[in-house]
This record gives structure tokens, C-alpha cells and sequence, in this order.
């Protein structure tokens, strides 16, 4: 059965979903959780049966789809997927066993069980194709959940939502259909899978032009920064359950896709636009933070927060070293963790007051203690503070992109410092002083659902910034070997000397992360 | 006077067998009425599948035959039995069967109850398989014109104001169309004397096109008259009023029949035009094929009514197609068929959606037979509807894992190979615009809610056990085409091939 493990965690969902159809609605909700629990639990049995040592693929299979095209249903895990689909399940199972009440729950958990399948299918793919096929089902689930839950200018979010990603896709689909022509005429047959690309090595001027076509469709994913004017209103409009699962999972299949496609296989092309790249993800850094402390809503700070958070992943992997590598993928654990944390706690505020202007608030910590004690160490979490799970991210995420550049890794420091500011100035507006608000006197503290959500993402918040090893060993083996890769590919002189081969500093990683602890 | 003397042999007459089966099925149909009036639709309906069916063997008879000793000549070698005929009467055929048993519904329509309109709807098969089945330009003319005959007079039979107007609006434009392929034809006769289309890229190609200039002329009519056929861009402008007056089923049925038709004679006609290496042809083609893509697109951004939406919709699918005639190599062509064969699935699903939610009289707060606003809220009333018509939608914008989504890829592909980045990319981002208009539709059925005084049971108002059955299929077409995809792509690369396309 571990043949087919990847296969049936995806199409597990898939199934319970349409016999949740047959559900009656009183007991949907149990249904939902149990299922997601199966889930998770396959999950972990994944993560069990993993081989943290070894950095090549495992689990893969393999069944033709459109041979005579070169398309086959190709799936597989690294360290680098693996803990993204575990955190997509246990998201998603938190998400649902902490649903509020709300119209049309049956159709939300159907909902919610089909784009479960999406974001496994779409880490777990190792053929473009399939991996497309995900990526683009994984829009429709949650189209659904902003526009048909979502605030009151929902549909222009979610249809703006759609068509950004939509657009951005098409552009990459012309980019794999090209790799797909490139191999074909160096090989004689077609092929979609994307460890076939890997063995490719492409002229220089192809590579750009590919990593652009590749770049737009992850770039309006992430979102960086020119393109992220989507993401606000998504987050904006989208009920508390949409903007967790798509801070959490979604924004990092963009992060992701950089690392597993663009990364290796354009890596001249990387060297190349590292600088460019390393200037939008720091502007997204510094504006985004800039943008959030001007926010009046608490939901739209933290919205801007994650874009803020993502500015550094990529700075991370584009630091094209094991350490900005391995750092980035920890800071997408990580960032979905503390920001899918976040946005439960503001839906949980929300839920009481139907409010999320931040003016509205304010002396929370005395009516509510136990909720400004978790947001509380939450909001230390974003700001990256030692001991909690995003620093060990920032951190190596820096010191890899301090090797390439120190001013811009200076400056994004600085962004990280204007996060702090923004993000304790809102929490001082919701937590401290006096209650002006009569309102918010009585306001009851965290329930049991609700503390069922946020106790384990807290817990995991503070057990990986203390002790990062178990995850951060399978990301660091994986990240290697695509290192390594990068650097036996890349061609020009100045690639050679920027992506370092990871056999030579084998010592470097593993003292970075002593440091990190 | 020498006796003519004709052995039977030399006929082939097999090659006329699928044309004639309908055509018999057509007069058995008006002997049945002569003999006895007053038969219910539903017997005329059944008799009209079987015919189609025997058709459809018919037709895996010649393919077998086809795949065995290669392309037929008959009749006096003016048909023409290659793998793009096999291909392309396989999807006239099978769009057929599909489309007919929508006239079972369960309100009364005018048109069902006159046993001429089954025979009229054989006669079109069979004038579309004649005109598929040939290189005689002759020939192409008499099936396109016994088709379109019958096609305006099917039109015009569903009694409404509108479709009055529509088929008058059709037969005009297509009575232009008929004078400028005759005159075309005619061009190209008196250039080469000849009305073979291989025969005139012989003579062409051997006195290398010194008569250019003529040539070109032959070319714009011929252009003009099947642009008007598969609705290109500026020869579109009767396709929108035509799908609003006609019924939702003949609307679908427009869209894929008498396109597919001709495509393949546009095929066969520029395909050595294109290989000319005549450059002004080309950059003609592609403007007009990047023209019928976008702009189509643009105008169907701001319809109010599903059915126009839809109408201009596929205009914008038949620039798409247009492009692989462009680009004219195997696997564009291959991409062709495969892009049709999907495009039929989900097609026929979505105009029947429409079809069975048709109302006699239309509410006060529609303005249109189909406007958008009668879909509000449907996931509320109506979920497994809704859920199914946005799988259409999705499909048709190119979402995968959905049928259309393949044939896109294939195509975009094809653009690729052949050296055509800009197209691909142009392609691209046209699939990305038309993604907002069947956006919404999607938005209006799961997002808004219902308008008020809606009755919920109009959505399947006109639905039957046979209606739903053809959405069935056309559903699991449409999600389980993947799994389909490989064995036609090979089916249709090497029927492709063999026939030198």
C-alpha cells in the first residue's frame, strides 16, 4: 500500500467528497473532520514511512496518462514536499473541526475535502501536466469559498482571484509546452516529467525567456510584489477558513513551484535574474510591511504580513545556497503555521464582534486572556522572534542571501524590523489600554473548538523553533541534492561561482543550524 | 457515339454507402408519412437514431477499410474516402446522435410535430458527409448547399419571431456565401481546368503560381464563403442572432456540425495554399485568426443572454481551430480533430443545459430566453444542475482536468512546434479572457442569489429521461476525457497522417 500511499492521500479527499454529497447535513460536520483526520493520519504514515536521509524522490509512481504525448500521472515526495502536504491535511482538518456556523456547511466541507485533494496533487505531482492540473483545479474550490461565503464585495475578490492566477497559469503552460518541445527535439520523444527536464540543459537566452514565462505564473501566485494587488481583497473578502487555508498552502505552491521548476531547471537563468528578483522580494518586504502599518483592519495587516513573509522566501531561495534553500522551505512551514494562526484568531474576534477594524477594539487582553495570550505568542512568531518557529526560517533565509549580497540582506532585515513595529502596534490597538468600547466588556473568551485549532498550531510554533531538526534534516538533504544539481547544470562562469556546490561546505549547514537553535 | 460503358466495379460504390443511408432513412421517413399521418415525434426521433446509427457502422466499415488499403477514390473519383473524411463524418455522425434525441422533450415544440423536420435533419447529415467526402469542388458545393437548405428551414420550423428573422438573416448570408464560392471555384477553374483541389495544387505548383494575382482572387472569395461557413471574423456577423432564434438544441448543433464540415473543406483547400509558401495568404490567415479569437472574445465579455455568450463563444473556438489550419502541420491537423471531438462533448452539454431549462413564456424579470439572471442562486435550487453546467463552463475555459483543456494544450503545442511562439502565446491569453465571461455564469449560478418569483423547477423544466441521458454523457465526456485522450490522439495522428495532412 505505501506504493500508492501519494495516490490515495490525494484521491481520498476526492472520494469522501462526493459521497459527502449523500451526508446528511446535521452530521456533516463529523464527517468532515473524520474524514480530514484519515487524512492527516495518511499523512503521517507518509512522513513515518519516509526516509529522511536519502534527498531523491520516494514514493513515486507512475501510470501513462497520454503516452503517445509524453504525459504520465508521475508522483513522488522529497524532504522538500513532504511536510507542505503534511501541513495542508492538518490545516485543513483544523480548518474544518473549528468551522463556525455558517450557511451551507455541507457544501463548504465538500468544498473543502476537494481542494485538500488539490494542494496534495499539486506537491506531490512530478509530471508539468499533472502538476498544472492541480495547480489550476486547486482555483475552483476556493473561487467557490470567497465568492459564495465571503464578505460584501465577494465576488469582485474572488473573480479577481481567478483571473489573475488564471492568466498567470496560461503564460507558464506555454513555458512547460515549450520544455516540453525543447525535450522533444533534443530526445526525439516527448515528455512532460519533470525529473526528465531536470537532465536537460538548456542555451542561456532559452533559459530566460523560459524563467519568465515559468516566473509570471509563480510570481502572481506567491504574490510578488507588482502583482500582488489581488491578494488584499482575497484576504479581505474571503471567510476565515478561506484566508487561513490560502495563507497557509496555496501562496506556497508559487514558493515551491520556484524551487522545484525554476531553480533547477533554469539555473543560469536564476544566477541571472537573482539580483531583480532579490529587489522585488525586498520591496515587497519593506512596502508591504510599510502598507500594513497604515491598515485599519486587523485582517488586512495581517494579509499584508504574508505578503511581507513571502518577500523572504523568496529572497531565500533565491539565495541559491542550501541554507537560503532549506531556510525558505522551513519559512513556508512556518509562515503557513503562524499566519494560518493568525487569520483563526481573527476570525475568532470576528465571530464576536462582526467587526475587524482594529478601532473598534482595543483592552482585549482583560475580557479575553487566554485569546491575547495565544495571539500573543503568535504575533511573536511572525515577527520572527528566536525560540519560535519563523526565526529558524528568516534566519537561514538571510544568512543564505548574506553570501550573495550583504546590502539587500541588510535592508530586508530592516523590513523585518518595520514588520515588528506594525505588527506590536496592532496588537497594543487590540490587547492593551483600557476598554473604550462597551462591546467588547463582555466579550467570552476562546472555546473548546476553537482552542482544538490554535493549541496544536501553537504548540508547533514553538516545538519546531526550539528543535527545527526532524523537519529541517529531510529539507536539507533534498535541498542538496538540488544544489548540487544547479550546479553541475549551470553553464556560465558566473552561475558556477555563485551556486556553490553543497559537497564542499558540507560542514556549513549543519553549524547553521546549530546556530539557529 | 461510343456507349458509355461502366463497369460497377470501378464505381466503388461503397464509398457512397454512409452518404446514402440517410438519405434513404430521409425518404423512408416521408413514405411513412404519406402512408400514415399523426404518428407521434417519438417514433420519428427513434427512426432517425437508427439510421444514424447504421451510419455510423457504415462509417467504421470505411475506417477499417481505410486503415487496410488507404485512401478510396469511387464514383467516378469525385469522392474522396481519406482519413480526414473518416474523421470528419465521424464527429458529423456522432454529433448527430447526440443532438437528435433532443427533440424529446417534454413541453410541445411546433417543430417536432412535422415528420419533414426528421427528414430534413437526415438530408443535412447526409449533404454534410458529401461535402467532407470530396475534393470536387462541385461536389463540396451540392453538399453544402443541400445541408445549409435544410439547416434554414430547421430553423425557421421552431416558430418564433426570432427564428423567422434568424433564418432569414442565415440564408442570405449564406446565399452570399454560395455566390462567392461558385465564383471562387470558378477562378480556380478557369485558372487550372480543373474543379479538383489536388488537381489544381498540381497545376499550380508546376507553372509555380505565375498567375498569382488570380490565384489571390480564387483565394478572398473562397476565404469569404467558408469564413461565413465556420463564422470567422468579419464573416461572423450572423451567428449570434442565428443561436439566439434558433432552439437552444439546433443552436449547439450549429456549432459543431456545419463547422467541423467546413473546416475540413478549408482544409483541403489551404492547406497547399499554405505550403505555397504565398506569404500574403498567411499573414491574411493570421490576422484573421487572431482576429476571431480576441475580438469574439471581447464581445462576449458583455452579453446579458447565456445563448449569445455561448454563440460568440464558439466563434472564438473556431479562430482557435482556424489557427491549426494555419499552422497546417500533422499535428496541428491532428490537434484539429481532437479540439472538435472535445469541443462537441462539452458543447452539446452546455447548450442542452440550456435546452432543457427553456421556458414557453418568459417572466417578468427576463429579458431573454436564457439571461443570465435566470441562473442566480441555481446551487440553492437546482445543485446537481448547477454543479454540472460549471463543469461545462470550466471545460470550455480551459480548466483542466476537463475535456477542452486537452485539445487547448494539444493545440497550443502544435503552435509551438511549428515555430508560432507569438500565436501560442496569443492563444494563450485569449483562453485567460474568455476564462471571466464563463466566470460568469459560474458566479451568477453558485454566488448570487435567486431572484425573486423564481420557480425552481424551470431549470429542468423541459427535462426527459432521453434529455438528461444525453447530458449524462456529455458530463462524463467531459470529466473523464483524460482518460480518452491517448487512444484517439493516436487514432487521429495516424488517420491524419495517412491521408498526407
Amino acid at each position: 500500500m505505501v506504493d500508492h500511499i501519494l495516490s490515495i492521500l490525494i484521491f481520498f479527499p476526492l472520494v469522501a467528497a462526493l459521497f459527502g454529497f449523500i451526508i446528511n447535513k446535521d452530521s456533516i460536520r463529523a464527517y468532515g473532520v473524520a474524514v480530514s483526520a484519515i487524512e492527516f493520519a495518511i499523512a503521517l504514515w507518509l512522513w513515518f514511512a519516509f526516509d529522511g536521509v536519502t534527498s531523491g524522490m520516494q514514493f513515486m509512481e507512475s501510470i501513462p496518462l497520454i503516452p503517445s504525448f509524453g504525459i504520465n500521472y508521475t508522483l513522488g515526495v522529497d524532504g522538500i514536499s513532504i511536510f507542505i502536504i503534511i501541513l495542508s491535511t492538518f490545516v485543513t482538518l483544523i480548518g474544518i473541526a473549528s468551522l463556525g456556523e455558517i450557511k451551507n456547511i455541507k457544501n463548504m466541507i465538500i468544498t473543502l475535502l476537494i481542494l485538500q485533494m488539490t494542494m496534495s496533487g499539486v506537491f506531490a505531482a512530478l509530471d508539468a501536466i499533472v502538476f498544472y492540473v492541480f495547480w489550476e483545479l486547486s482555483l475552483v474550490p476556493m473561487l467557490y469559498i470567497i465568492g459564495a461565503w465571503g464578505g460584501p464585495k465577494r465576488i469582485y475578490a474572488s473573480i479577481k482571484f481567478f483571473l489573475y492566477t488564471f492568466t498567470g497559469s496560461l503564460v507558464m503552460l506555454v513555458g512547460m509546452l515549450f520544455m516540453a518541445y525543447f525535450y522533444n527535439q533534443a530526445t526525439g520523444q516527448w515528455s512532460f516529467a519533470i525529473l526528465d527536464w531536470y537532465r536537460l540543459i538548456l542555451p542561456e537566452n532559452f533559459q530566460l525567456w523560459l524563467f519568465a514565462a515559468f516566473f509570471i505564473g509563480f510570481a502572481i501566485k506567491v504574490p510578488m510584489f507588482p502583482f500582488h494587488t489581488w491578494l488584499p481583497y482575497a484576504h479581505g473578502q474571503a471567510p476565515t477558513i478561506g484566508s487561513v487555508i490560502l495563507a497557509a498552502i496555496l501562496l506556497k505552491m508559487g514558493t515551491y513551484a520556484f524551487i522545484r521548476f525554476s531553480l533547477p531547471l533554469f539555473p543560469d537563468a536564476s544566477v541571472f535574474f537573482m539580483y531583480p528578483i532579490a529587489v522585488l522580494a525586498i520591496i515587497m518586504v519593506i512596502y508591504t510591511a510599510m502598507v500594513a502599518y497604515a491598515q485599519k483592519d486587523i485582517k488586512q495587516v495581517i494579509a499584508y504580513s504574508s505578503v511581507s513573509h513571502m518577500g523572504i522566501i523568496i529572497l531565500g531561495t533565491f539565495a541559491l545556497n542550501v541554507e537560503g534553500i532549506s531556510g525558505s522551505v522551513f519559512l513556508m512551514l512556518g509562515h503557513g503555521v503562524v499566519a494560518g494562526a493568525l487569520f483563526f484568531l481573527v476570525g475568532v474576534i470576528y465571530d464576536r464582534r462582526h467587526t475587524k477594524t482594529m478601532s473598534e477594539f482595543g483592552g482585549l487582553a482583560h475580557s479575553m486572556p487566554r485569546y491575547a495570550t495565544i495571539f500573543g505568542i503568535m504575533m511573536m512568531a511572525s515577527v520572527g522572534m528566536p525560540l519560535t518557529i519563523n526565526f529558524v526560517g528568516e534566519f537561514l533565509s538571510l544568512l543564505g542571501f548574506f553570501k550573495q549580497s550583504q546590502i539587500l540582506t541588510l535592508l530586508a532585515g530592516v523590513g523585518i524590523i518595520v514588520g515588528a513595529i506594525y505588527m506590536l502596534s496592532s496588537f497594543k490597538k487590540l490587547f492593551y489600554g483600557e476598554i473604550t468600547n462597551e462591546a467588547n466588556r463582555n466579550l467570552p473568551d476562546i472555546n473548546k473548538r476553537e482552542l482544538f485549532a490554535l493549541i496544536p498550531l501553537t504548540i508547533i510554533a514553538i516545538w519546531l523553533g526550539i528543535y527545527p531538526k526532524p523537519v529541517l534534516e529531510p529539507i536539507n538533504n533534498s535541498v542538496e541534492s538540488i544544489v548540487q544539481l544547479m550546479h553541475d547544470k549551470a553553464q556560465t562562469p558566473e552561475a558556477k561561482s555563485r551556486i556553490p556546490s553543497p559537497l564542499k561546505e558540507l560542514t556549513i549547514p549543519t553549524s547553521s543550524i546549530e546556530e539557529a537553535h | 457515339m461510343e456507349p458509355v460503358n461502366v463497369s460497377l466495379e470501378s464505381l466503388n460504390l461503397v464509398t457512397l454507402s454512409p452518404m446514402l443511408i440517410p438519405i434513404v432513412g430521409a425518404l423512408l421517413i416521408l413514405v411513412i408519412d404519406t402512408l400514415k399521418g399523426g404518428l407521434d415525434k417519438t417514433m420519428y426521433v427513434v427512426l432517425s437514431m437508427l439510421f444514424i446509427i447504421l451510419d455510423l457502422g457504415a462509417l467504421f466499415n470505411s475506417s477499417s477499410v481505410f486503415s487496410t488499403a488507404g485512401t478510396m477514390m469511387g464514383v467516378f473519383d469525385v469522392m474522396l474516402i481519406d482519413g480526414l473524411a473518416i474523421l470528419s463524418q465521424f464527429i458529423i455522425v456522432g454529433a448527430s446522435l447526440l443532438f437528435i434525441p433532443l427533440a424529446l422533450t417534454s413541453k410541445r415544440f411546433h417543430e417536432f410535430s412535422y415528420p419533414e423536420f426528421f427528414a430534413l435533419f437526415l438530408f443535412m447529415i447526409s449533404g454534410f458527409q458529401f461535402m467532407v467526402a470530396t475534393d470536387n469542388l462541385i461536389l463540396i458545393f451540392v453538399g453544402l448547399e443541400t445541408a445549409s437548405l435544410a439547416l434554414y428551414t430547421i430553423i425557421a420550423m421552431h416558430n418564433r419571431d426570432k427564428s423567422f428573422e434568424a433564418a432569414i438573416k442565415y440564408f442570405t448570408m449564406g446565399a452570399l456565401a454560395a455566390g462567392f464560392y461558385s465564383f471562387g471555384s470558378m477562378v480556380f477553374y478557369a485558372l487550372t481546368g480543373s474543379v479538383e483541389i489536388n488537381q489544381i495544387a498540381t497545376v499550380l505548383a508546376a507553372n509555380d503560381y505565375a498567375d498569382i494575382g488570380y490565384v489571390l482572387v480564387g483565394t478572398v472569395f473562397l476565404l469569404a464563403s467558408l469564413g461565413f461557413k465556420v463564422s470567422l471574423i468579419p464573416f461572423h456577423t450572423w451567428t449570434p442572432d442565428v443561436y439566439e432564434g434558433a432552439s437552444a438544441a439546433m443552436a449547439g448543433y450549429m456549432s459543431i456540425v456545419p463547422k467541423i464540415a467546413g473546416f475540413i473543406v478549408t482544409m483541403r483547400l489551404f492547406e497547399f495554399l499554405i505550403h505555397s509558401h504565398v506569404v500574403w495568404l498567411e499573414y491574411v490567415l493570421y490576422a484573421i485568426v487572431v482576429l476571431t479569437m480576441t475580438a469574439a472574445n471581447m464581445w462576449a465579455l458583455v452579453q446579458t443572454d447565456v445563448k449569445r455568450m455561448l454563440a460568440y463563444s464558439s466563434i472564438s473556438h473556431a479562430g482557435f481551430v482556424m489557427a491549426a489550419v494555419m499552422i497546417g502541420t500533422t499535428q496541428s491537423n491532428s490537434a484539429l480533430f481532437l479540439y472538435w471531438i472535445l469541443f462537441s462533448f462539452t458543447n452539446l452539454g452546455s447548450f442542452s443545459m440550456l435546452w432543457i431549462s427553456r421556458q414557453k413564456s418568459l417572466p417578468d424579470h427576463q429579458d431573454s430566453d436564457h439571461s443570465y439572471n435566470k441562473f442566480a442562486g441555481m446551487i440553492n435550487t437546482a445543485p446537481v444542475a448547477a454543479v454540472i453546467m460549471s463543469i461545462f463552463m470550466l471545460s470550455l475555459a480551459g480548466v483542466p482536468p476537463f475535456a477542452l483543456f486537452w485539445g487547448k494544450l494539444y493545440m497550443i503545442s502544435s503552435a509551438i512546434s511549428a515555430g508560432y511562439t507569438v500565436l501560442a502565446l496569443i492563444m494563450a491569453l485569449n483562453s485567460a479572457i474568455a476564462g471571466y465571461y464563463y466566470l460568469k455564469l459560474i458566479v451568477y449560478m453558485l454566488m448570487k442569489e435567486p431572484v425573486k418569483g423564481m420557480s425552481p423547477t424551470i431549470y429542468s423544466s423541459n427535462a426527459t429521461l432521453s434529455l438528461k441521458t444525453v447530458i449524462g454523457i456529455a458530463t462524463v465526456g467531459t470529466i473523464f476525457a483524460f482518460i480518452a485522450i491517448n487512444p484517439l490522439l493516436e487514432f487521429i495522428t495516424t488517420f491524419v497522417y495517412n491521408s498526407g495532412y
